[in-house]
């Protein structure tokens, strides 16, 4: 596999294992300048894994790899400064408020401490300059990584899980920031096992298991190419189970005494149908998510 | 190696030791403490004087004092008192050592046998101004005088083997619980791997933290000196104390190094203080910093020489306390950054950036 010019990211049968066990066994991907890039997958299919043979953190057993054009292992200086990871968000010096944090970082990479405090700003720290690091919340913490990941402005981010352990609101508030640093031009890749997470954010997502990769493409084409059924569902009881059976061939119909649902290919004339019998109460209509793709591709429910 | 990196990380080290309260207290204020401690309580146990209380007037005494001016005021010290009762109830209480009474020609003395060696020196004193009275009123000169004489030990008072020992154990474990600590806890929570990620040396990682224990180190020894000094603990530094400079930096490398060790076995912040405690705090009885090496039973004295330890008090000691020449303190230094070495080569080899 030839890397392409343009090529952020370019690995070609990248494989790692600890001992007798397998964790990455050969994956090939492009990452694209500017592109906003997921790693999916439960825990112990080998993201991490990936993640840090990328970072220049493991030394891969075997493949090809080069980031920015540059190969990351073994610890490449000249590498360092371009790329930005974020880790756990109490990857912290001790006892060191939010300001002295962001600012000991950016001198590590000669960042002035103007430029360090004008980063709290864009994560919305400011309030919490003065505040101990062990003080802040989940969220808080969180996003003060994020900015120490991104004080020196780098051209590629990574970030492994960085909404881990968040409330859902801390989620969304992190995923307009995450989205913000994508549209300033960084390239951006994730890794994550929140499939929603996946699909709001990525261009393109890898789906990840057992060390390999199973699908790699947008989020909204996997779902498409998955071809299931939309599940349509109003409220128990608006008419009889059997009538929603003869409304289009191949719909399957189910009712959980709370809901009914109808899943079909063919949504259209199931909506109609109960457009004019005005039977629309809790109407809800679901397509496939990730979830289904991934369902679908390895057989089995996932485990988050 | 990058000098704005470098100032950053210790100033970030810094004010995450001087923030820690515990750090502060177990490291300056504890062994200062102990100082203050044993430095009151051993301050008065130089060989105590007799207190004799005269009842009545004792002319013997008199002529005792105009036969050797001074000499009996080493010895004992004397007060009045009219009431014999008083007097004797005052022995009987162990608030002096003895009452003496002359009753015309006999000298009645009475002591308590509680202490022996009080009770001895009552005896010998008195036996000796009757003898020299004796022979006073026998019109002969003197054959035999007694004069008392302090001899200049050349064992050390206890200040002397207090201040190098406690600052010994003091900056044993500062080194050691540091390095240990600082290693554990970045390993723990992803700093070491955040820094590895960054454009900084290792070696600017490794200089910033020696730095500040360093510096913390000497911040220690100065504070030591400064109490020990005081006229009321009465510490005498030898010309050559500035030579116990060296010895605590070349001290604090070693128990770093001891504390990089154990940082690179340990998993997590509770091994490392574990194990750093079982080596360390044996290591103050068995190498002197406790227990002066002067009076310990000959078995200790044996296995202090395999206590690291034992040459950082030593060290100390002998230029800070015993007055001996620069050049003393060599070996220690020598043994010292040898170990300091060792470790620290065997820390390299055995060194994980990740808990995994």
């Amino acid at each position: 596999m030839v890397a392409r010019v343009s090529a952020t990211i370019s690995v070609a049968n990248l494989r790692k294992s600890y001992g007798s066990t397998v964790a990455v066994g050969g994956v090939s991907f492009v990452v694209e300048q500017g592109e906003f890039f997921g790693i999916l997958g439960p825990n112990g299919a080998g993201k991490t894994t990936t993640l840090e043979m990328l970072e220049g953190l493991r030394e891969p057993d075997a493949g090809e790899l080069s980031v920015l054009d540059l190969p990351p292992w073994p610890r490449n200086p000249a590498l360092l400064p371009r790329i930005g990871v974020q880790l756990q968000s109490s990857s912290f010096f001790e006892r060191l408020t939010t300001r002295e944090q962001i600012r000991t970082f950016a001198s590590l990479y000669g960042v002035s401490a103007r430029r360090a405090d004008a980063m709290l700003g864009v994560v919305g720290l400011d309030e919490q300059a003065d505040t101990k690091t062990e003080q802040l919340s989940g969220g808080q913490a969180q996003r003060l990584s994020i900015a120490c990941a991104l004080v020196h402005d780098p051209e590629l981010v990574f970030m492994d899980e960085p909404t881990g352990a968040l409330d859902p609101a801390a989620r969304r508030n992190l995923w307009d920031l995450l989205r913000r640093i994508n549209a300033d031009g960084r390239t951006v890749v994730l890794t994550t096992h929140h499939m929603d997470e996946a699909e709001t954010l990525c261009d393109r997502v890898a789906i990840m298991d057992h060390g390999e990769i199973l699908r790699l493409g947008a989020p909204a084409t996997l779902v498409r190419d998955l071809d299931s059924p939309v599940r349509i569902s109003v409220e128990s009881g608006l008419f009889a189970t059997g009538d929603a059976r003869g409304i289009t061939a191949g719909a399957d119909v189910s009712d959980d005494g709370v809901s009914l649902t109808i899943a079909t290919r063919d949504p259209a004339p199931v909506l109609a149908w109960l457009a004019t019998r005005h039977a629309l109460a809790g109407l809800r209509v679901q397509g496939a998510t990730l979830e289904d793709v991934f369902l679908t591709l390895t057989g089995r429910e996932y485990r988050a | 190696m990058n000098l704005t990196a470098l100032r950053s990380l210790s100033r970030a080290i810094f004010l995450g030791f001087v923030r820690d309260r515990a750090a502060l207290f177990f490291s300056i204020l504890m062994p200062i403490l102990f100082l203050l401690l044993f430095g009151s309580i051993y301050k008065t146990s130089s060989a105590p004087k007799v207190t004799v209380i005269e009842v009545g007037r004792v002319s013997l005494l008199d002529q005792a004092e105009a036969g050797a001016p001074g000499q009996l005021g080493k010895v004992l010290k004397v007060t009045h008192e009219a009431n014999l009762a008083a007097a004797l109830e005052s022995v009987r209480k162990g608030n002096n050592d003895a009452v003496v009474q002359e009753q015309g020609h006999n000298l009645v003395v009475h002591y308590s046998i509680a202490d022996q060696t009080t009770a001895g020196i009552v005896q010998a004193v008195f036996t000796s101004i009757v003898q020299q009275a004796d022979a006073a009123a026998a019109g002969r000169s003197a054959a035999y005088q007694l004069t008392t004489q302090q001899v200049e030990d050349k064992s050390l008072k206890p200040i002397q083997y207090l201040a190098p020992g406690l600052l010994g154990w003091a900056i044993a474990s500062g080194g050691a619980f540091g390095a240990s600590i600082t290693l554990v806890n970045w390993r723990e929570n992803k700093l070491l791997r955040r820094l590895r990620l960054a454009p900084v040396s290792v070696g600017s990682v490794v200089l910033a933290r020696v730095g500040v224990s360093l510096a913390i180190a000497i911040v220690q020894l100065a504070a030591f000196l400064g109490i020990a000094t005081l006229p009321y603990f009465g510490l005498k530094l030898s010309a050559n104390w500035w030579m116990s400079i060296p010895v605590v930096i070349c001290g604090t490398l070693a128990f770093m190094a001891i504390g990089l060790l154990v940082g690179s076995f340990a998993k997590t912040q509770q091994a490392a203080t574990a194990v750093a405690n079982a080596v360390i705090l044996p290591m103050a009885f068995l190498g002197g910093a406790f227990v002066p090496l002067d009076y310990a039973p000959a078995w200790i004295r044996e296995v202090s020489y395999a206590m690291p330890l034992r040459y950082l008090v030593t060290g100390m000691q002998n230029v800070m306390a015993r007055g001996e020449a620069a050049v003393t303190a060599l070996p220690a230094i020598g043994i010292l950054l040898g170990l300091a070495a060792v470790l620290t080569a065997i820390s390299v080899r055995v060194f994980r950036w990740d808990a995994v």
